[in-house]
């Protein structure tokens, strides 16, 4: 018999919070705020500890009801939540990340204005988050799906006093919602031909179904269009343009939403519907192309940025790009593990970052920086540990996810060595550019102007002079991330967490019986393979490689970036610029979009058709009544005349209506 | 022997006039002269269809018209005096303050 | 035979003076016209038999409203009438439009009601069946008529009195 675990409790508690926060926050003092903030995302994060406690006990997947929604017939969906393996990864790493970056964040904006709101959003996000996560059918998980977009325009869009910040809100939320477009007619296919959304009856009937290896048939769609929509949540090729905008929003945000959880939501996504794309090679293919294509070319951007944070926001499109290599070859647990290492870790990278912006008085540009090493010591030892991690050096815990995901991109029978060469490739290029930040920030002489004089960026009113170390409120959950980037990776010894995850990705796996084998079911492949050794190698080779790079370009002859960008100069010109893709797809979409719109909709429709309608409708009503105003003349024969003629009339028609 | 079509050809004669008086006659007083000739036709119909079918009710309802005419005329008349005090014309013409 | 010739000389005499209330320019001549009509017309209530009606025409109508009639026009003696452009309406739709009607009534009236002679002095009975019908079936109308001379008095007084007079009432309120 299974006990009741209270789920709804989860996401509810932040709804709560946001909703207290929300209404009356604003007459709350800051430490009221964030103590009620705090207190319900903490409850859940407890929550959501204590279900993991007793997670060992409970017969997977767990299932809990809490509501009916929605009865049409024989389509039913209801406010349900499912946990099994999955689930719970996520469900730890949303609450414990959020919570951390809810410590965080009220230092970080102890001087903003707006505060109860910054607050109330941060757990509007958390419910939406879980709602996501939790959910037992596609429907509330679209409601997750469609909330944290919502929750991320709102946070991008903070400052929406300032014409670029609430730009950049609109850009997400629009990008984003062409990929739910996706995500939506995937979910009518699916109720069009299995009748319902619940995970638990359609995956059993998917199960069933044989791999669709010719052409594109109805899984083969399904799946491309979910790969859609993540596309657009988890800023993948062509939908990625929001997320480097999405910066402007403050840096808590960029860490919780941007690289942590939200962007993760398609990934998620990807795994929990494994028993789709299992069954669809085309879209794992497709998958796979987007994800590798993405790490590469959003690495390549991040060589050039000088923004501090839009460094970090390329790196968090390529990691995504491995996480999509990941599901796309099949190896679903690969591409959580790297979801869950690049959560601590990247989730570390921009709090850091955070912590150095606030200690330089705002300024985000790493030409500006240099030499905060021993300025501010904590910041620099936890973000030298997330730099660690992210480029992929054992034992930090980016190495272990990140080898697996290159491992699995070899040997999976959907993976090629063309996906392994491009990924380590990246993952030089990641090392190159991590490390270019870490040097560029922490080491030289300092460059930047004194914290006062900085007028620009997140607070600039903020002047205590001098460059100095966060609060002790911020830099705890630095610690712990950084910990936890130290340690996080380890729990993929022995591929205890593929082991882990393994149940939930069993009923998707590949009906042929090779393939069950090289997935690899429950027997651990072995892991002193030479083959695998090898790549190990290489991949730590490569990451090394980087990090010599970097050192020497940055460290030893830093007046050697200059001269190679002017010998390289289009080709850097264009990287500097991403691409041109943002001017491209203002060219191709937006304005034709805003044209069409103007003329065929504003003035066409709008103006000549409806406006029209009316007036004229007035005009005419007006031009009638002109005309028949004229029989009342005043002169009383002609009303005379009038009334005999109307007399006569019907006198008339009665006789006729006699006579027949 | 009189057919009662007869009557109603006479009615009809008196009710046309009173309309054409209704509509030529240009002094407020003869319009209402023509009215109670108009009332005066229906009389005849009413009392001659009575005959017919040995109805007494006919002949009731000629009583009630013609109180009505009598209230109406007196009502009428008395409008025409005021008019008349302000106007100082019986011409219907002449009472058109509501003219375009 | 004496019934036809008495009837259409009396019709006769009801033409004339419809005809003579049309042509004639002043309205005591329309008026004492009108006299001459509702005379005429109770003869004809007299072959008919209505004895009572014919009466009471003579009674309240000739000598009651015509009498207000002629009063009221001596009052104002406003004199003949002027020759003032009328209405296009009246001349274009009324007209006609009363022409046809009324043949168009003439012509279903003959035709539908059948040639059956009325004999004179047909109905039977005395005014008290008149009185019977006016006191039992129709009590409701005729209350409701008493209440209509009521009011019919009432606002031929308010409005025929000059404007002062009212004023003046209403002060003394």
């Amino acid at each position: 018999m299974t006990p009741n675990l209270h789920l709804w409790l989860i996401p509810v508690l932040p709804l709560i919070g946001a909703a207290v926060n929300g209404l009356f926050g604003r007459r709350f003092t800051r430490q009221t705020v964030a103590a009620i903030a705090l207190g319900f995302s903490g409850a859940a994060f407890a929550m959501a500890s204590w279900v993991a406690v007793r997670f060992p006990s409970l017969t997977t997947p767990y299932q809990e009801s809490l509501a009916q929604w929605i009865r049409a017939g024989n389509f039913r969906a209801d406010f349900a939540f499912y946990l099994d393996q999955l689930s719970l990864v996520m469900l730890l790493v949303v609450t414990g990340v959020g919570f951390l970056i809810h410590i965080y964040s009220v230092g970080y904006m102890a001087e903003e204005g707006g505060f109860y709101r910054f607050f109330s959003y941060l757990n509007l996000f958390m419910f939406f988050m879980l709602t996501l996560v939790l959910a037992n059918n596609y429907l509330l998980m679209f409601i997750g799906w469609e909330g944290v977009g919502l929750a991320s325009y709102l946070l991008i869009g903070f400052w929406f006093t300032r014409d670029s910040a609430a730009s950049a809100g609109k850009k997400a939320f629009i990008v984003n919602r062409i990929g739910d477009f996706g995500f939506l007619i995937a979910l009518f296919l699916l109720i069009k031909h299995f009748g319902s959304l619940n995970f638990a009856q359609v995956f059993p009937t998917i199960a069933s179904m044989s791999p669709e290896t010719q052409g594109v048939g109805l899984l083969t769609s399904i799946a491309l269009l979910l790969t859609l929509g993540a596309c657009g949540k988890s800023a993948q090729i062509p939908l990625y343009v929001w997320l480097p905008d999405a910066m402007e929003g403050p840096t808590p945000v960029s860490a919780l939403i941007h690289a942590a959880t939200m962007v993760t939501a398609g990934v998620y996504m990807i795994a929990r519907s494994h028993v789709i794309f299992d069954r669809a090679p085309g879209a794992l293919t497709a998958v796979a192309i987007i994800g590798t294509l993405t790490a590469l070319f959003a690495a390549t951007i991040g060589i050039a940025q000088t923004d501090i944070k839009k460094v970090l926001a390329y790196s968090t499109i390529s990691q995504l790009g491995y996480m999509f290599l990941g599901c796309g070859v099949a190896a679903y647990s690969a591409g959580i593990f790297h979801l869950m290492t690049h959560a601590f870790f990247k989730g570390l990278l921009f709090l850091a970052a955070g912590s150095v912006i606030h200690a330089v008085g705002g300024e985000q540009d790493m030409r500006k920086m240099g030499g905060l090493r021993t300025k501010i010591p904590w910041t620099f030892w936890t973000m030298t540990a997330a730099t660690l991690a992210i480029a992929g050096i054992p034992p930090f815990a980016g190495f272990f996810s990140k080898d697996e995901v290159l491992w699995q991109a070899y040997s999976s029978p959907h993976g090629s060595w063309i996906y392994w060469l491009v990924g380590v490739i990246t993952a030089f290029i990641t090392s190159f550019y991590m490390f270019r930040l870490w040097f560029l920030t922490f080491f030289g002489e300092y460059r930047g102007a004194n914290a006062e004089e900085n007028g620009q960026a997140e607070h600039a009113r903020h002047g205590h002079g001098g460059i100095h170390e966060s609060p002790r409120v911020m830099v705890v959950p630095l610690v712990i991330l950084a910990v936890l980037s130290v340690i996080g990776g380890w729990v993929g010894y022995h591929n205890n967490f593929e082991n882990f995850l393994a149940p939930v990705f069993r009923t998707g796996v590949a009906v042929s019986a090779e393939a069950a084998q090289a997935v690899g079911s429950t027997q651990p492949h072995p892991e002193a393979g030479s083959t695998e050794s090898l790549l190990m190698g290489i991949s730590i080779a490569a990451a090394l490689a980087g990090f010599l790079l970097a050192w020497l370009l940055y460290h030893r002859r830093p007046e050697l970036p200059k001269r190679i960008a002017l010998a390289l100069n289009g080709l850097y010109v264009a990287v500097l610029n991403k691409y041109y893709v943002d001017e491209l797809y203002a060219i191709l979409f937006v304005k034709p979009l805003i044209d069409g719109s103007s003329r065929l909709l504003w003035r066409g429709i709008d103006q000549h058709v409806i406006d029209a309608t009316v007036d004229n409708g007035a005009e005419g009503a007006r031009r009638v009544s002109d005309t028949v105003r004229h029989m009342q003349s005043g002169n009383i024969r002609s009303y005379a005349g009038w009334v005999a003629a109307g007399a006569a009339a019907i006198i008339v028609y009665m006789v006729w209506i006699g006579v027949r | 022997m009189v057919p009662l079509s007869y009557y109603l050809v006479l009615s009809a004669i008196l009710f046309t006039c009173g309309v054409a008086g209704f509509l030529i006659k240009r002094n407020i007083i003869s319009i209402f002269l023509s009215i109670e000739l108009m009332l005066n036709g229906v009389n005849l119909s009413f009392v001659a269809f009575a005959a017919q079918w040995k109805a007494f009710s006919g002949q009731v309802f000629v009583f009630f018209v013609m109180v009505v005419a009598a209230a109406e005329a007196a009502v009428g008349l008395a409008i025409i005096i005021a008019v008349f005090r302000t106007r100082e014309t019986l011409n219907v013409d002449r009472v058109n303050l509501l003219k375009l | 035979m004496i019934h036809l010739i008495l009837f259409s000389i009396f019709g006769i005499v009801c033409v004339a003076g419809a005809v003579n209330l049309l042509v004639q320019r002043h309205p005591i001549n329309s008026a004492l016209s009108l006299v001459v009509v509702m005379g005429s017309l109770a003869a004809e209530y007299m072959l008919l038999g209505a004895e009572f009606v014919a009466a009471i025409q003579v009674i309240v109508y000739a000598g009651a409203v015509m009498v207000l009639f002629i009063f009221v026009i001596m009052l104002l003696n406003a004199g003949e009438e002027e020759q003032t452009r009328g209405s296009r309406v009246a001349q274009l739709f009324g007209i006609p439009g009363m022409l046809i009607g009324s043949a168009l009534v003439a012509w279903v009236l003959v035709a539908h009601s059948g040639t059956q002679a009325v004999p004179a002095g047909a109905l039977p009975g005395p005014p008290k069946t008149i009185g019977w019908l006016l006191f039992h079936d129709y009590l409701l109308p005729f209350e409701i008529t008493s209440v209509l001379v009521l009011i019919a008095i009432m606002g031929a007084v308010v409005l025929a009195s000059p404007a002062q007079a009212i004023q003046q009432s209403k002060k003394e309120r």
